[in-house]
């Protein structure tokens, strides 16, 4: 008999239903598994029983009075600690932001919270978003719940460790280059990176604005869909989310892939991808055509300047967005005295990491006058090809299937000396924030005790395209069932 | 390309970033590391590319010029480092 922490939204939902178990239950469970279990994951960078305690009593009375909002009401959840939450320190994992306490609520947390989601608190990341591994939190690293010695990918590692260790049912995470699907390739979990402008990111601290988008990490396809309803959808306060139809995605969720036209581009299966990796997600695409799938090898030949053309354009962004990091506003202030410049050089070096003082670096540079036709233009011309590879295989083919990460988690400290190879871990994910699609990680099985995940794009809002491949595969495979023992 | 040390040093000033000297050396090196990965890019024939800023299109968005509610001056500047009488307090810059 699996535990209350172990069962998936869509199980929890039904027994609400049933009134077999009540939120308050699932959420005393849950928080009696992360104090166990805590200490060695350090998921968390706060936690909020209390927030959590009060949302599942009221959530029981609605549920007492037949008024129970939809399917997620009760469900505890974790949040990442890059989306402000009113009165709920967030800080990105910085030292520049270590005391700050947001004002208001990002639109998707007011979503999931009007959904009657109950809040765990908010977990550890890399520093703004920029890492792999959540090694580069300012608060030490989060471990992987299938080993700990491992680490659970980044940037949104901590959001991933909650799920895969039991420390929450589902959470939200953001994804800019990969940060949503290649920590849940390396946690056994379902993550999703949504079509560009489909969920609103007014109050996702900005990493990369025309790559950052937030999306759903959970234990399971319908889970995924479970919560994409509740955060898509068009947000006045985003100007670049898009106007387009609410839709129910668990609809797509159906065992159902006759016909179903899959591209394989042979640029993900090559040098540096683990012969184990790219032979299970192999074994998982013959089982997709088991079931009527049709696959075929195709080639998206642009992909091979994404990785440069990324670390332009990402860093040139963020070292836009950052400059509010001020020392001025909020966020931590040096105690030097150094008149107007000398605050803001002493305030951001003294608060920023390594890593985020490269990034501005690089993208200050490309930025920079006399440089930018060089960098930043070509960048966003390799851009466009990567867009029309990808526009061009959408009109072959409905999905097309890659590995997540070229190989399972890797051990904590294993790369962070190695910048290049650490940026390798994302490499067949980056070109999808680039050309604004979505993606989605799902596991397909172990190597080295390790769990292995794959990757199925879709062309534009195509999600329920993806839904429903990955639902397919899911269901004739019994990962969704495996636990990390702690 | 290889950036030197007073170029590093121009960069980190556009960047409000103070780095001391053992900083700036590891910054140039990862730079000139990056920069050279970079090189990649100039191998392709770009001519005529329109660059993408945005995957997806994107429009101004008006609206009517109506108030709405918004933060209160309290709630703006209870974050700041050091406020008084409703400002937020910087060092003197002008002389």
């Amino acid at each position: 008999m699996p535990q209350l922490y172990e069962l998936t939204a869509c199980e929890l939902s039904q027994k609400l239903d049933r009134r077999e178990v009540s939120s308050l239950e699932i959420t005393e469970a849950v928080l009696v598994r992360i104090a166990q279990v805590e200490p060695k994951v350090g998921a968390f960078l706060t936690l909020t029983p209390d927030v959590a305690r009060n949302q599942a009593i009221e959530a029981d009375k609605r549920i007492a009075a037949g008024k129970r909002i939809g399917p997620l009401d009760g469900i505890p959840i974790s949040i990442k600690d890059n989306m402000c939450t009113k009165g709920i320190r967030t800080t990105c994992a910085s030292k520049i932001l270590d005391n700050f306490i947001p004002p208001y609520d990002g639109t998707a947390v007011i979503r999931m919270r009007d959904a009657g989601t109950v809040t765990l608190g908010k977990t550890n990341m890399d520093e703004f978003a920029m890492g792999s591994s959540t090694e580069n939190s300012a608060y030490g690293p989060s471990k992987n719940p299938w080993d700990v010695n491992r680490v659970p990918g980044g940037s949104s590692g901590g959001s991933a460790s909650t799920v895969a260790a039991g420390e929450a049912i589902a959470a939200l995470g953001s994804d800019t280059g990969g940060s949503i699907r290649q920590p849940a390739a390396f946690c056994g979990i379902v993550g999703l990176k949504p079509t560009y402008g489909l969920v609103s990111r007014y109050g996702l601290v900005a990493y990369a604005s025309s790559l950052d988008q937030i999306g759903p990490l959970t234990h399971t396809v319908e889970d995924s869909a479970l919560l994409l309803n509740v955060i898509a959808g068009h947000d006045p306060m985003d100007s670049t989310s898009l106007k387009v139809e609410k839709k129910d995605y668990t609809q797509a969720c159906r065992d159902e892939v006759k016909g179903l036209r899959i591209g394989v581009p042979k640029e993900f299966f090559g040098e540096g991808v683990d012969k184990n990796v790219s032979s299970l997600v192999h074994k998982a695409i013959n089982q997709l055509c088991d079931k009527g799938a049709i696959a075929e090898e195709c080639s998206l030949p642009s992909i091979d300047y994404c990785l440069a053309a990324y670390y332009i354009i990402a860093p040139a962004e963020a070292s836009s967005n950052l400059a509010r990091f001020d020392g001025v506003k909020y966020g931590h202030r040096t105690k030097e005295l150094a008149g107007h410049i000398g605050l803001m050089e002493k305030t951001r070096d003294e608060g920023f990491g390594a890593e985020v003082k490269q990034r501005i670096m690089i993208g200050t540079y490309a930025l920079s006058a006399g440089y930018y036709d060089a960098y930043y233009k070509r960048a966003q011309q390799v851009r466009t090809l990567i867009r029309r590879d990808f526009d061009t295989a959408f009109e072959k083919y409905d999905v097309l299937i890659t590995p997540t990460s070229p190989t399972v988690a890797f051990k904590v400290g294993e790369k962070t000396d190695d910048p290049l190879a650490m940026k390798l871990s994302d490499i067949c994910t980056l070109p999808v924030n680039m050309a604004g699609i979505p993606g989605m990680s799902l596991p397909c099985g172990f190597h080295d005790g390790m769990p292995v995940g794959l990757q199925i794009l879709a062309k534009p809002f195509g999600e329920e395209t993806i839904f429903r491949a990955a639902y397919a595969y899911e269901q004739s495979n019994p990962w969704r069932y495996a636990r990390a023992v702690l | 390309m290889t950036l030197s040390k007073d170029e590093v040093r121009k960069v980190a000033l556009l960047a409000r970033l103070e780095l001391d000297e053992s900083e700036i050396e590891k910054q140039a090196e990862h730079l000139n590391n990056l920069l050279n990965q970079f090189e990649k890019l100039q191998e392709l024939d770009v001519e005529g590319i329109v660059p993408t800023s945005h995957s997806m299109p994107v429009y101004n968005v008006f609206r009517e010029d109506e108030v709405h509610p918004s933060l209160s001056q309290s709630d703006t500047l209870a974050n700041a480092p050091e406020s008084r009488d409703g400002f937020f307090i910087v060092p003197r810059i002008i002389e």
